[in-house]
């Protein structure tokens, strides 16, 4: 299958190596991945700061580039909520960034999705012998329905021991602006979040979205915990091959 | 009497307060478990609750959409009932209504049942100044009254103090407003709860006149009905000869069938029970049950605003049960004061904006009082998409101009982003200084950000170069 | 005061004005409440134990001795009923009974308890509504006594809230009674008996063709 990839402005300036991580995985699964180059952001953290103009040319500019893609992934639980929740919203009823909005925005997907609904897979072949928390992130759990997805592509990795996270379904306290517009508040809920991954005892905490890794992890880097962050593709996209080498 | 929430500073700042404050924390993160538990599984137990919601919902909608003629119907049913209508335009009109009604009865002293339009108009304090006395009979309300506090949660008020702080209040504060507490009164709630009672007796027995709210009003059948649990709503319904109740025009159910929906949605969604002790229902008057005279006085004060909102409209299905509260992270860190105003949490976040405008700082900082994580939607009985109304609120409040250093931020954020150039150039740009950015950023939101968090590494090349260079590579 | 009558309804119009003027107010679909099977006295029973409301069953014939050993248990020695309570009800009983002729709540508070029937009774939450209806009395009755004895008659318990609200009428003071007064103020813990009755004692009559 093409699949067109929408890395999202986020992962593709300070996180490209989960950018890089799907389009190993999706390769080794023998799909082809497209980059369409117009890319840039959905909008989201203009919408959701109240630029609505803003966020209207970059949902423009999103649904051109994207018209002629089938399915598009977005490796990002918050950016694929953006445009299938907020586009219809964001578009002037009758307008052409409606229609345009109301034909792409069902084609896309976060990567579980994509994996479990279009391609059928949950073995993925990945190997990842560590302990790892998983964190339903707020947009992925309550806009875009992920449900139990992400957990049985985790369940199926070879090696990987899964542990409960306590009060997992409780935002991380990110909220795009809301962690700089409320510092305090944020970072309190950050640090909840911290503790509560750190009492599972796992070196990693897994999400499908790196806004809120970025700020668990900045947390934990910064309480100096040796726990690490990463997207739900990179231990998707780890072999055997890497872990030996 | 309790203070007033006027020259709070906004909500970023309370809030920063309150986080610091250990106790307060302990408490609220405590409470907000526990009802978060009953609530779960008091929903759970019923089988179609998504639908009963969305009924909820269609039914609040229904009666939106027609305010004026459900209006004009319950004044109808009211009056031949034998009860007597008033229209209040504001707080100011509504609180004259009242103080010339009390006068009216000769009486100096009114007990009160919790309502949070009273609250929201100020009416204690405007009794107060007509030289009348205000008793709130509610166990929250009279915690807050008695320790001159303001109220931090709808449905608990105070919900911010322990059982500890609660025996404190009440040893040094009951002399002043009636029977003392016992001097051996310990901390056990139900210790609390009968020194409450014995507090409050004499004065319902003696009450000649009471103010109320309503959680519901029918238009059909000109019905007001009350829920509570602890029966000082109904000492206040029934003893008195007077009875004075303040509703907002949004309280309106059309008929009287509606209330099996909301009689199944509220008790479940607020206190998590089956059903909450005791409804109260009543249609004007009745003779020789309850009180011989019954006013209505039907509140506006920035519903109509609302109202014309067609996005914020929704606002107006609120039937404070306050499950939002209950669920919001945010609420649960900063609690109900930082809000600035008698609605606290999620709900206060839309409702207080729309009903007072954006126009000082701290309403126009409360729309932002959120990480927009949903988990209010996903609780609201009446199906209130609470974040799309606080992005909605956020627009409302840049379009209103102001807030430079914001304003320049987004529009460079977005001219870069408007472009896959421009946003190539600018990633190689920071790329260029990446071993420069310090730890910790001094100004702004970086510092915002730097002062518990670490920012990420900036790597070497951004996805897009990598990609190039790979097609390059591949030869493709 | 007309002014502001017409102020506010002049103003709501204009915030309606997205609502085309010739739309009727849409129907609504309402799920249904519980069905009702054969086990309601058993599950309103459960229920009101959960509030430990304190059910106990008896054959209608046995009504009166269960009335007299609630009140005799209770220590209730002077306990005030509806003018209309069925005299049978207290034919067993010891206490003095003080019939309501129009008691101010002083002399209400002085009683030990009250004895009445009621309206309909809701199975799946424990609640039982009083119309001020036969064997009721006004609502003053059932809430300055400390204690509350409430005969239920099988036939009265319907399923759920939607079937209790279809037999009410609203014309009636109404009052649902779920188990004693409580409160959750402190800590959100709930605690029984504040101002309300402190303690609520149901007896459910069974009645022939109930099934109870």
């Amino acid at each position: 299958m093409r699949i067109a990839l929408f890395v999202t402005c986020v992962n593709d300036t300070l996180f490209p190596r989960t950018g890089q991580a799907v389009v190993r995985l999706l390769e080794r699964l023998g799909h082809e991945v497209v980059f369409p180059a117009g890319q840039t952001c959905c909008g989201q953290m203009h919408y959701n700061t109240g630029y609505r103009r803003d966020a209207q040319r970059l949902a423009v500019r999103f649904v051109e580039t994207f018209a002629d893609h089938d399915v598009v992934l977005a490796p990002s639980g918050s950016c694929a909520a953006m445009v299938r929740d907020n586009y219809p919203r964001l578009a002037p009823a009758g307008s052409r960034l409606g229609r345009a909005a109301a034909e792409v925005a069902p084609r896309v997907l976060d990567l579980s999705e994509l994996l479990v609904d279009v391609l059928g897979v949950t073995d993925v072949g990945a190997y990842f012998p560590h302990r790892v928390a998983y964190h339903p992130t707020c947009h992925g759990m309550r806009l875009l329905g992920l449900g139990d997805r992400p957990l049985r592509l985790l369940r199926a990795v070879r090696g990987l021991e899964l542990v409960e996270l306590p009060d997992a379904e409780e935002c991380c306290g990110f909220g795009g602006t809301f962690a700089v517009k409320n510092p305090a508040v944020s970072a309190a809920m950050g640090w909840d979040k911290a503790r509560n991954a750190a009492a599972t005892g796992a070196e990693v905490l897994c999400a499908v979205d790196n806004s809120c890794l970025m700020h668990i992890g900045g947390v934990l880097r910064r309480q100096r915990s040796g726990m690490r962050v990463m997207h739900l593709a990179e231990i998707l996209a780890s072999t055997e091959k890497e872990a030996v080498r | 009497m309790s203070r007033t929430f006027l020259g709070m500073p906004p909500f970023p700042k309370a809030a920063e307060a309150a986080v610091a404050d250990a106790q307060l924390r302990h408490n609220l993160h405590r409470a907000t478990r526990t009802i978060r538990r009953t609530r779960g599984r008091a929903v759970a137990e019923v089988d179609d609750w998504e639908a009963l919601r969305a009924a909820g919902a269609a039914i609040k909608d229904r009666t939106l959409r027609h305010l004026d003629r459900y209006l004009e119907q319950l004044e109808e049913a009211v009056t031949a009932a034998g009860g007597h209508v008033h229209w209040a335009v504001d707080a100011a009109e509504a609180n004259a209504v009242v103080t010339e009604l009390v006068r009216a009865t000769g009486h100096r002293e009114v007990v009160k049942v919790k309502s949070m339009a009273t609250q929201e108009i100020g009416l204690n304090e405007a009794l107060a100044e007509a030289g009348i006395t205000a008793y709130e009979t509610d166990l929250a309300e009279l915690i807050v009254q008695l320790a001159e506090d303001r109220p931090s949660h709808i449905l608990v008020p105070a919900i911010h103090r322990n059982r500890a702080e609660i025996r404190e209040i009440f040893l040094r504060a009951m002399a002043d407003w009636g029977r003392p507490a016992p001097a051996d009164l310990t901390d056990d709630p139900r210790a609390l709860a009968e020194a409450a009672r014995r507090h409050l007796r004499e004065r319902f027995l003696t009450a000649k006149v009471a103010v109320s709210g309503a959680n519901f009003a029918v238009a059909e059948t000109g019905t007001l009905v009350v829920l509570e649990s602890e029966g000082n709503g109904r000492m206040c319904l029934t003893l008195p000869e007077t009875l004075i109740s303040v509703v907002g025009i949004e309280k309106l159910v059309p008929t009287w069938r509606d209330l099996e929906v909301f009689l199944r949605l509220l008790p479940r969604s607020s206190t998590g029970e089956r059903m909450n002790p005791y409804t109260s229902m009543w249609t004007g008057v009745a003779p020789g049950d309850g009180p011989r005279e019954f006013h209505l006085v039907l509140l506006d004060n920035g519903r109509t605003d609302v109202l014309a909102d067609a996005v914020g409209r929704q606002t107006l299905r609120c039937i404070r049960c306050s499950a939002c509260l209950n669920v919001c992270p945010v609420y649960e860190r900063a609690g109900g004061h930082a809000y600035g105003s008698v609605y606290p949490g999620p709900i206060g976040a839309i409702l207080t904006p729309q009903l007072r405008g954006t126009a000082s700082e701290a309403d126009a900082a409360l729309p932002y009082a959120s990480s927009l994580c949903g988990a209010c939607f996903e609780v609201c009985p009446v199906a209130i998409d609470i974040p799309e109304v606080l992005v909605h609120l956020r627009e409302r409040v840049v379009e209103q101009g102001g807030r430079p250093g914001e304003r320049a931020l987004l529009a460079a954020a977005s001219w870069t982003l408007g472009d896959e150039r421009r946003l190539a150039w600018a990633q190689r740009a920071a790329g260029a200084v990446r071993s420069l950015v310090p730890r910790r950023l001094p100004l702004g939101p970086a510092a915002a950000w730097t002062d518990t968090r670490d920012l990420p590494e900036i790597p070497a090349e951004p996805f897009r170069d990598w990609w190039a260079r790979r097609e390059k590579e591949d030869g493709r | 005061m007309n002014r502001s009558r017409e102020r506010i309804l002049a103003r709501v119009r204009a915030a309606l004005a997205d609502v085309p003027r010739d739309e009727e107010p849409a129907p609504v679909a309402v799920p249904p409440g519980r069905a009702a099977t054969d086990g309601l006295v058993d599950l309103f029973a459960d229920r009101l134990e959960h509030y430990r409301a304190r059910p106990v069953r008896v054959g209608a014939a046995d009504l009166p001795e269960a009335v007299a050993a609630a009140l005799r248990r209770r220590g209730a020695g002077r306990v005030v009923v509806p003018a209309d309570l069925p005299e049978e009800w207290t034919s067993r009983c010891e206490a003095e009974l003080v019939a309501d002729d129009g008691l101010d709540p002083a002399a209400l508070d002085a009683v030990d308890g009250v004895v009445t029937g009621c309206a309909v009774a809701v199975a799946a939450t424990g609640t039982i509504v009083l119309d001020g209806g036969a064997a009721q009395g006004r609502r003053a009755l059932t809430l300055v006594p400390d204690y509350h004895l409430c005969v239920v008659d099988a036939a009265r318990i319907v399923a759920d809230v939607p079937d209790a609200v279809a037999r009410l009428s609203p014309v009636r003071p109404l009052t649902w009674i779920s188990g004693p007064s409580a409160t959750s103020d402190i800590e959100l813990n709930r605690v029984e008996g504040v101002h309300g009755p402190r303690t609520l004692e149901v007896l459910i009559v069974s009645s022939p063709g109930t099934g109870a």
